[in-house]
């Protein structure tokens, strides 16, 4: 029997006990349709991020922050220590109310020691009170943080030059109409006022120029202040404070060489690290939240591989039946000179066409419906976040799955084709 | 050969040991009472199973020799069988059940069902080729078997019990059938029967009972 034969019978055998065959197909299709739409949603989201990263995240600017000591395995309040204890400042980073060792004027100019550290500027936050254009009214203003170390998308103008020694602003589109700007384009290159207290109360005024207008993105809608802005934003915040205070940083931004490869970059960061410090691009930083996001596609994952290991004990289940059903037929084969391991292969095949159709359907209907689903959320709930496809499918993805559950139908037919390879003809021609 | 199923207590001897030879273009029936192991010798002649004891010998070779593949396509080459019980594939069709030996010799689908038509038409069965074997009568089945057996060009026909299930008219015509086969073509014929008359029409009958041979005639 040639290998083309050994499918098309395997095949409409397959289709012999049409019930049976639909009953296990469907708990086959069960879990592909599962595992399809949970890869389908991890593929989603970290190709938003992805996409976002690459877009936003600059390469060359790393976070300093001194290291953390290791957490105390000692419960209860840690002993006073006061080299480690002394001006911890809050962070975003872990836990809320997660404190970091603030950097000293020493620290600063360690990390400028590094080779290949261009600047150092300690990330100091800002609040500013309000913005205004012209005229047209004054909205309040919210800063983003992280504007140093990324490169959003532009809606219109240049992003942020922080070299340079006016005062740059890149403002977020939904400013631009409220401000009282015609267009994004209309915005560039406009002055606008930014007032902000001092410690004593008092408001200050700083002008600053329109250089840009970012798109949304997933990391901070807030407007982005270039080092002048900023400076010149933190000295009038400070304004008034008694001589000699102190202002506490807990992270730094340091440049590198925006040519830097990837392997001088991971030295760079090792050097740091050496010398006791922890850096970590936006990438990094973001890599934390896309291990959370894989860790969760992964328990879904799981979940809809034990609905197909179930459903590959329904194949095993509906084979040995048709080896039982076909004994007499097998053992006919048998005598007009089928080989056993032909059998084999006639079972062995029927197990992988079942898992073939469960899971090519599966497949089919989760791309459809994942795909329908994905479309009204991107333009209903998520359309904040553009760009965003919650489900996408990659041919590959798709294919691993098809081939992964013909792979478990595999294994399944294993049993009943060994069993019906090792069925003995004239026992099998005696079998009533 | 002797033959024995089990072992200890249960072992039962089939085959005492008997010893007989088939000559190509015979016709040759093995006759005996229920229980007396002609099928078992069957199943020896026709290297399905294996003897206790004694060897097969064929075209003066040991066909212990023969193995796997060697086997399985002398099997499928040389022989033909023809079984009591038809052991037709339900919801098949006829022809195609009766090309299932040339499927399994690998032939392709074009030159299988030009053979599979051919032998129909030698058993006048073309107009039901398409029907399904579990739809015809017995008399028809059992034409759709020997059609079976034939369609590989075997040299010897195995038929155990070919008009077992059959009334007299159907299986005179069945037994006509085979014996033309085997005038015409000169096909080797080995038939287990109880049928004396049946018997009568061979070249050869060897007789056996409770396993062992109790005469061989010649016509
Ligand atoms: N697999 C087996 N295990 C144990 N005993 C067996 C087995 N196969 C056959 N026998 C026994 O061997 C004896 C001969 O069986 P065989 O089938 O050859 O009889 P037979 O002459 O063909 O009878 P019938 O005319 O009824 O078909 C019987 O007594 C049977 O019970
Ligand atoms: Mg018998």
């Amino acid at each position: 029997m040639n290998v083309f034969s050994i499918i098309a019978t395997a095949i409409k055998n397959t289709f012999r006990n049409k019930l049976r065959t639909t009953l296990t197909v469907i708990a086959i299709f069960i879990g592909a349709f599962t595992l399809t739409l949970t890869s389908g949603i991890g593929t989603g989201v970290n190709t938003y991020i992805d996409t976002q990263l690459s877009s936003v995240g600059a390469k060359d600017v790393l976070t300093v922050t001194k290291k953390a000591p290791a957490f105390s395995t000692v419960s209860g309040p840690a002993k006073y220590d006061p080299e480690a204890s002394k001006g911890r400042v809050a962070t975003t980073q872990g836990p809320p109310g997660s404190t970091i060792p603030s950097l000293s004027a020493a620290d600063l100019s360690a990390i400028a020691g590094v080779k290949g550290v261009i600047s150092v500027d300690p990330t100091v936050t800002v609040s500013p009170d309000y913005i205004e254009y012209a005229t047209n009214g004054k909205y309040q203003l919210a800063v983003n943080n992280f504007a140093s170390v990324t490169k959003p998308p532009l809606a219109a103008g240049a992003q942020l030059d922080y070299q340079a020694s006016a005062n740059q602003i890149v403002l977020p589109t939904d400013y631009i109409s409220s401000l009282g700007f015609t267009s994004d384009a209309d915005a560039v290159g406009k002055t606008v006022s930014i007032g902000i207290s001092d410690v004593t109360g008092v408001q200050h005024v700083v002008t600053a120029t329109v250089v840009g207008v970012q798109e949304q993105t997933l990391f901070g809608g807030g407007a982005g202040l270039n080092r002048q802005l900023t400076s010149e934003l933190n000295t009038a915040q400070h304004l008034g404070q008694a001589a000699g205070a102190v202002q506490l940083v807990g992270s730094s931004t340091v440049r590198v060489d925006p040519n830097a490869t990837e392997a001088q970059i991971t030295l760079i960061k090792s050097d740091l690290d050496a010398a006791g410090f922890t850096a970590r691009t936006v990438s990094d930083q973001i890599g934390t939240f896309k291990t959370v996001i894989d860790g969760i596609v992964a328990v879904l994952n799981a979940f809809a591989i034990i609905a197909l290991i179930a459903a590959g004990f329904g194949i095993i289940n509906t084979l040995l039946m048709s080896v039982q059903e076909r004994t007499r037929e097998i053992g006919l084969m048998k005598a007009m000179g089928l080989s056993s391991g032909r059998i084999f292969g006639l079972f062995s095949t029927e197990a992988v066409f079942i898992g073939f159709l469960g899971s090519a359907m599966g497949c089919a209907v989760a791309i459809g419906a994942g795909t329908a689903v994905s479309n009204a959320l991107a333009n209903g709930p998520l359309s904040g976040l553009p760009g965003l496809q919650l489900v996408s499918f990659t041919p590959l993805a798709v294919a691993n799955v098809i081939l992964l559950v013909m792979a478990i139908a595999l294994v399944a037919g294993t049993l009943p084709a060994y069993r019906a390879a090792r069925q003995d003809p004239i026992e099998s021609l005696r079998y009533e | 050969m002797k033959k024995s199923y089990g072992t200890g207590a249960n072992r039962f001897d089939a085959l005492k040991g008997v010893s007989l030879d088939v000559r190509q273009g015979e016709s040759v029936a093995i006759v005996g009472k229920s229980g007396s192991g002609k099928s078992t010798l069957m199943h020896l002649l026709a290297l399905l199973d294996e003897p206790s004891s004694g060897q097969v010998m064929i075209e003066d070779k040991d066909a212990k020799t023969l193995k796997g593949k060697r086997l399985n396509s002398l099997r499928n080459a040389a022989f033909g069988f023809v079984f009591q019980q038809f052991f037709l594939t339900p919801g098949a069709s006829v022809l195609e059940n009766v090309i299932l030996p040339l499927k399994i010799a690998g032939m392709g689908a074009k030159d299988r069902r030009a053979r599979g038509m051919e032998v129909l038409a030698q058993l006048e069965l073309v107009d039901k080729a398409k029907n399904r074997a579990t739809d015809l009568s017995g008399g028809q089945k059992q034409r759709v078997v020997i059609a079976r057996a034939l369609a590989n060009r075997p040299r010897v026909i195995f038929a155990d019990e070919p008009t077992g299930n059959l009334d007299t008219a159907t299986g005179a015509v069945v037994e006509d059938i085979l014996f033309s086969l085997n005038r015409d073509d000169g096909i080797t014929l080995i038939v287990v029967t109880h049928d004396e008359e049946l018997a009568a029409k061979c070249d050869r009958r060897i007789y056996i009972r409770d396993g062992l041979l109790v005469e061989a005639v010649a016509a």
